[in-house]
């Protein structure tokens, strides 16, 4: 205390300013992310506007959407049969249609494996199956579309034998689902709090039950968007499409066998069609395409706001 | 994942919300409270119901696991024979003739230089970007529009490829053509990279095999796949650097850091191996990415020579290329071997990237 006090007092004021310098280098930085963040959205409102802006004639054709008024005789399914490559007419009815039952029947699959899958993880995660399951799910998260492709062509095709088809669009796309599927049913349940189980163990209510009665339906919102998300995510896929199944021009009510469109494939096919019907037909699929994707988003953040609401 | 699904049903406790998507315990020792699995209490009390339910659920994990273990077995098996039969050297011929079931001949150079080329140069320009927006959304941008920011980015994950290769080549490409023919000309061939010191750095811009007219060139297609990976890399920074530990932040405020300096300091550090393992993540996509590269790349007469204005294949466009040839085992099989190259390729790059977090990261 005493040599403290006897200290020369301190001269001059002891509060610098920030040096320009550090704030030249501070400006820099903030402006540098603001700036990459803009950039970001560059290339989002881009393609945006341009799907748009080049897809809105053909999706609001009449027609486009379901098509009846083209050759009756073939029924409202015929789509693009026996339409000319320079002629716009026909729709997409066909592609809309094989788009929804390969993601559909993928679906159907992967959801309720997905969802034993993450309750697996998490109810029951002990010991080196589950870091082994763990470390697959990520690793199956990694694969890329076209090896999962693969992997169907030389297993259900190849070597089963079974001719090409929806169906084994389908299944290529349940793998491309799962770890999505598992993913969130996992963080969704580990928000689900321990005092909920410990309240109906106290009840004596079988764990089985606990799960299946509590844990799952509590969680149950965020499980539901994230399968909404995860469809939405493998809808556009077409490397398995390329693969695994051929274009037709109508609708081919036979899953397990036989050509079926999808959007994806319908605009890889139009691709080669330099006429502008097809350039048309094209940025119209690709619209549609979006507007499917954002009707699901949509879709999955309403569930998630109604079934929380209704608690 | 592209967008983290709404919680819902329980209270959200703030360091409870900030773990969902983010790295494992090992990773930051003060999250270990939070992210402890939920304790099976009760394990189960062996009745049939029981003994059902957690078999079913077991049976669910295993199929994962073997699913895994049946990729890797089938497309062995299915390229073996033609690799048997393969005339030419896998690893080193830039040649990939598959037409004559009789004399196969094909190998990977030429389309392993064409997909890590494009995937590097992907990952060249997408790292940097996601670090600057991932900080702005967890430390510059207003609070309240953190979370909307934040979708706005993951949107661009909710985009179907094939969408991003007819804008990759019908628009970005000809607005790209003048950059490229201005870096081909300056950098690719004029004296800087003919002088005899150091001429050689300047490879990457040198003429391709393909024209830059039309713009099919791996300089089109890494940018449209940087586009492409930039969420998944933003996604997982993000949560690193939201985790960030408040008493570094706070102790390097106390010090009378600016803010940048803050940033330098405490997050990027704390962040460091999160970033990496996104980028890695990142690049797993890149590698793997069809049909986006399919549309844009055009095809080409010669090898490559590591140039970004070549054209050519990547593995996945190549196998998707020639997917409406698969009838004769053989030349399929030449496929499936590529394939199987660029399942180890990904496999590898996404097992580093799980490493290198200590753990999980969600992506």
């Amino acid at each position: 205390m005493t040599t403290s006090a006897l200290d020369p007092p301190v001269k001059g004021p002891t509060f610098h300013p920030v040096a320009l310098s550090r704030r030249i280098k501070n400006a820099i930085a903030t402006s540098a992310f603001v700036a990459a963040f803009v950039i970001a959205l560059i290339p989002l409102v881009w393609v945006l506007y341009i799907v748009i802006e080049k897809g809105w004639h053909a999706v609001i054709k009449s027609g486009w959407w379901f098509n009846c008024g083209w050759l009756i005789s073939r029924g409202c399914w015929s789509s693009l049969q026996g339409v000319l490559p320079q002629s716009f007419a026909g729709g997409i009815s066909h592609a809309l249609y094989g788009t929804i039952v390969q993601s559909g029947i993928a679906a159907v699959m992967a959801i309720p494996l997905g969802l034993m899958a993450g309750i697996f993880l998490v109810e029951y995660g002990r010991g080196r199956l589950a870091r082994v399951t763990t470390f697959m799910v990520d690793v199956l998260a990694g694969v890329p579309s076209i090896v999962a492709a693969l992997f169907i062509f030389s297993l259900w095709i190849a070597t089963l034998g079974f001719p090409q088809s929806a169906f084994a669009v389908s299944l290529a796309l349940v793998l491309l689902m799962l770890p999505v599927v598992v993913r969130s049913t996992e963080e969704m349940l580990k928000l689900v709090p321990d005092e909920l189980r410990e309240a109906s163990y106290a009840l004596g209510i079988p764990k089985w039950k606990t799960i299946a009665r509590i844990v799952v339906p509590t969680a149950l919102p965020g499980i539901i968007s994230g399968v909404l998300l995860s469809i939405a995510r493998v809808i556009g896929e077409t490397a398995p499409v390329l693969v695994l199944v051929g274009y037709a021009r109508s609708i081919n009510f036979d899953v397990f066998d036989g050509n079926m469109a999808s959007l994806p494939l319908l605009i890889y096919t139009e691709l080669v069609n330099p006429q502008p019907a097809g350039q048309m037909r094209v940025w119209g699929a690709a619209l549609t395409l979006i507007v499917v994707v954002a009707f699901l988003m949509v879709l999955a953040a309403v569930a998630t706001r109604l079934l929380t609401r209704k608690r | 994942m592209a967008l983290q699904p709404e919680i819902s049903g329980t209270p959200r406790v703030p360091s409870a919300a900030a773990a969902p998507a983010g790295v494992e315990t090992s990773l930051m020792p003060d999250q270990l409270e939070i992210k402890k699995p939920p304790t099976s209490i009760g394990g189960g009390t062996g009745r049939l119901g029981d003994r059902l339910f957690k078999a079913i659920a077991t049976a669910a994990g295993l199929t994962i696991v073997i699913a895994i273990a049946l990729i890797a077995i089938f497309l062995l098996v299915k390229a073996v024979p033609s690799l048997r039969a393969n005339e030419a050297n896998f690893f080193t011929s830039a040649k990939f003739s598959t037409t004559d079931a009789h004399h196969l001949a094909f190998g990977i150079r030429d389309l392993f230089m064409v997909t890590v080329l494009s995937s590097v140069f992907a990952l060249a320009i997408a790292v940097p970007l996601a670090i600057g927006i991932a900080l702005f959304l967890t430390h510059y941008a207003p609070a309240r529009l953190s979370r909307p920011f934040s979708l706005m980015v993951d949107l661009l994950a909710a985009v179907p490829s094939i969408i991003f290769g007819l804008w990759g080549i019908f628009v970005l490409a000809p607005k790209l053509q003048p950059i490229a023919t201005f870096l081909n000309t300056h950098l690719g061939n004029s004296y800087l990279s003919h002088s005899r010191f150091l001429g050689w750095l300047f490879f990457l811009f040198k003429d391709g095999n393909v024209s830059l007219a039309g713009g099919g060139t791996i300089f089109t297609a890494g940018i449209v796949l940087a586009v492409m990976i930039l969420p998944i890399i933003t996604a997982v920074s993000r949560e690193v650097f939201r985790q960030t530990p408040m008493p570094h932040i706070e102790a390097a405020q106390a010090l009378g850091a600016t803010k940048w300096e803050v940033v330098r300091m405490t997050v990027l550090p704390y962040g460091r191996s999160g970033v990496i393992a996104a980028s890695m993540l990142g690049l797993g996509r890149a590698l793997g990415e069809t049909v986006a590269v399919l549309i844009i790349l055009r095809s080409a007469a010669q090898p490559g020579h590591w140039s970004l204005f070549d054209g050519g294949y990547t593995f996945a466009s190549k196998i998707a290329s020639a997917a409406a040839e698969f009838s004769a085992p053989l030349p399929t099989g030449a496929y499936i071997a590529a394939g199987f190259v660029l399942f180890a390729l990904t496999f590898v790059v996404n097992a580093t990237a799980r490493f290198i977090a200590g753990g999980k990261v969600n992506g």
